[in-house]
């Protein structure tokens, strides 16, 4: 057991930080202007990224779930608003399913309280939400097949937007057509299906982690500047202790992520759904806390538009939301541990 | 990065499993009964006998010295079987090993690892709580004696103990911090009388205060410099901030494995609110699991002792009390009478937020070490 990262992880923690540093956004000003998004955009395509969820020779991926886990902490600590989430699950999908990689930049469609994989029964766009879905053409989702899935694909239609600032989502229109994903695909079956919602989890908690990160460092930045009654209102102690709390949040947090991230190759698909769903009821509650907290410290400046705090806010509540949040999550550690019986929990 | 066992650590790991099987003492649920303590010295010298106590501390003063790492495969297959804790000493020790001479660590820390001497630890006073360099504790030199006057409090297991870790004023001109100097102080000796503090839950094995009226200590068995006490008691503390040092994960498994069952025996009779409790506390525990291995891991690293227990100790403060909350959600209150065994799982469970230093310390640590935030 050593759960230090390893020298190359902590390479690719470095160089994601230092993109996140140059090239994400650093004030609400900032968000939405095309020039800054193509340049970061580029520099994650450049960087591979996206690919570390591919298959090796043997249907293995390229990395275990740590990699993408470290990337996406830095993307959220730097509200970075490039594609990432979407197009490494797409990937992931596809590797399951033994299918070849995407011709065009896709995402995932999740169902409209985005807590699983959207399912399409009868060939339209079943209702259904794409994630992270600036840039892609297409988002992949299930047609039941059996006991098992097979991969589908519905073409995405464009303006896309929601609650999430830096990742936006887009409605699927109901009238495109889902087309089943090419040979070699084969069937997705359940064990897949958790090995898949582990990852999602374990990346969405990652990226809670990153929020939480930046939200504390936003807020002690400006507890720092901020002076009332003569003095920097973060020397006062009511302030110092919820900036603590919601660092000590924090620190939980990632130990938590990091297992689950650890466990999405390392375990099997039951364990390691079981180890992401605990990381993400632990991170979701977190999270919401940790934000509100960024919020409060700002004082009425947090309330604006203009601050960057609920920046932090609106996309740690659509990272929660992702494959299950605390509640959900929390059901399935009871579930896990034989305790649903409990009267009037299901 | 690997949360998995090498193949010695699954080895030495199944090894403990297998010894646990025949050697697991059956003590009650932790902490809440004067019974638990009595049977932890007993339960110390055992596992020390077979190999499994002070695994990451020196072979010369009777540790293992095995990686950090294997702390924590003795707390997971402690609390798996059901089995008590290991004994919290690791800060004595780091103390200790840290600030002592040669002559000190050879004379004390073998019979401290092997459970042969108990110590308890006097650093707390009535007037010198979170504000310790208050301490008014004094040592005045007397020949080959330093003379001790004073009182102490909070002092755990002091009527079991034949040494003391005493901070005394050696300097009284002195500015607050620089004048204090530690010492090993014999227990059994007529300048000194302790008395049991009965707590919230009745306990009466565990604190305990201590009365100093001209006991005498050999200068010789002063630990570190003169002046030098107060940096060995913040070296002290910070150990006794870090769950990985208490191995407190083990205590909080089994009182949730035990309230789990509880739940599973007879489920219907468990409302969805008392079991959602229960359920953050599995969340909670799980997490300082996941915490020790990473805190555990750097210290391959080389240990260090930053302000990082600071959110050590806050984060097992919220474990112990999340379990504490779902030990009184499931377990309930004998309103009639009977079993009070999660009425005093909870009641302990307070304590936490204030021994060690309280939770509003270790918040000012954190503000102040780690986020940089200015002085008020």
């Amino acid at each position: 057991m050593d759960v230090r990262l390893s020298q190359e992880q902590q390479a690719l923690r470095d160089s994601a930080a230092q993109v996140v540093d140059r090239l994400a956004p650093r004030a609400v000003g900032q968000i939405g202007d095309a020039a800054r998004m193509a340049t970061l955009d580029a520099a994650v395509a450049a960087s591979g990224w996206w690919e570390l969820r591919t298959a090796v020779d043997g249907g293995d991926s390229l990395a275990s779930g740590v990699e993408p886990a470290v990337v996406a902490e830095e993307l959220g600590r730097g509200l970075a608003d490039t594609p990432f989430l979407g197009p490494t699950l797409a990937a992931e999908l596809r590797r399951l399913a033994g299918a070849a990689p995407g011709d065009v930049t896709e995402t995932v469609a999740l169902d409209p309280a985005l807590s699983s994989l959207a399912r399409a029964f009868d060939g339209t766009s079943p209702a259904a939400v794409a994630i992270d879905a600036r840039g892609s053409a297409q988002a992949l989702l299930l047609v039941p097949d059996g006991e098992c899935h097979r991969l589908a694909r519905v073409e995405l239609p464009a303006a896309p937007g929601g609650l999430d600032l830096t990742r936006p989502s887009v409605v699927l229109d109901p009238s495109s057509d889902v087309v089943l994903v090419d040979e070699p695909a084969g069937p997705i079956t359940a064990d897949d299906l958790a090995r898949w919602t582990a990852l999602g989890l374990a990346l969405t908690c990652a990226d809670l982690v990153g929020i939480m990160r930046g939200a504390v460092d936003l807020a002690s930045a400006y507890a720092t500047e901020r002076r009332q009654y003569g003095a920097a209102i973060g020397s006062f102690q009511a302030v110092q202790h919820m900036l603590a709390d919601a660092f000590v949040a924090m620190e939980g947090s990632r130990s938590i992520t990091l297992h689950a991230a650890w466990a999405v190759d390392a375990l099997a698909a039951p364990e390691a759904l079981t180890a992401a769903t605990l990381a993400k009821a632990y991170c979701a509650r977190a999270a919401t806390s940790v934000c509100e907290t960024a919020i409060q410290v700002h004082g009425g400046i947090g309330n604006t538009w203009e601050c960057l705090a609920h920046v932090y806010l609106r996309r740690s509540l659509l990272s929660s939301d992702v494959l299950g949040n605390a509640g959900a999550s929390l059901m399935h550690v009871l579930v896990h541990h034989d305790l649903e019986a409990a009267d009037g929990l299901r | 990065m690997d949360f998995g066992d090498s193949l010695e650590e699954s080895q030495f790991r199944l090894r403990l499993r297998v010894w646990l099987v025949d050697n697991n003492p059956g003590l009650p649920t932790s902490s809440t009964d004067d019974e638990y303590w009595a049977g932890m010295a007993a339960w110390h010298r055992q596992l020390y006998d077979a190999g499994f106590f002070g695994m990451s501390w020196p072979t010369d003063i009777g540790g293992q010295g095995l990686s950090s790492v294997h702390e924590v495969i003795v707390d997971e297959e402690l609390a798996a079987a059901g089995a008590p804790p290991r004994p919290s000493l690791g800060y004595l020790v780091q103390g200790i090993l840290e600030h002592g001479s040669d002559d000190i660590k050879r004379g004390f820390l073998p019979g401290i690892v092997n459970g042969r001497d108990r110590w308890c630890q006097g650093f707390s006073e009535p007037d010198a709580g979170s504000d310790l360099a208050s301490l008014r504790t004094r040592a005045d030199l007397d020949g080959e004696d330093y003379v001790i006057s004073g009182q102490k409090i909070w002092t755990s297991y002091s009527d079991e103990a034949e040494w003391c870790l005493v901070l005394a004023r050696t300097d009284q001109d002195a500015a607050m911090h620089r004048g204090i100097s530690a010492f090993a102080v014999p227990m059994r000796q007529p300048g000194i009388q302790q008395r049991p503090l009965k707590m919230i839950n009745g306990v009466t094995k565990e604190f305990g205060e201590v009365h100093f009226d001209g006991a005498r200590v050999a200068a010789r068995h002063m630990i570190g410099a003169p002046g030098e006490g107060w940096s060995l008691a913040m070296t002290v503390v910070s150990h006794e901030r870090e769950p990985g040092e208490l191995g407190y994960v083990a205590r909080y498994s089994k009182l949730v494995n035990d309230l789990s069952r509880r739940v599973r025996q007879d489920p219907g009779a468990f409302s969805a609110e008392q079991v959602r409790e229960l359920g953050w506390a599995i969340v909670e525990v799980e997490m300082l699991r996941r915490h020790v291995q990473r805190r555990l891991s750097d210290r391959l690293n080389g240990i260090s002792h930053g302000p990082e227990g600071s959110v050590d100790k806050l984060l097992m403060t919220s474990v112990e009390q999340a379990v504490g909350h779902a030990a009184l959600a499931i377990g309930g209150i004998a309103h009639g009478g009977g079993d009070d065994t999660w009425l005093n799982a909870y009641l302990y469970s307070r304590a936490q937020s204030v021994m060690g230093g309280t939770s509003q310390i270790q918040r000012n640590l954190v503000a102040r070490r780690i986020l940089g935030l200015p002085a008020s």
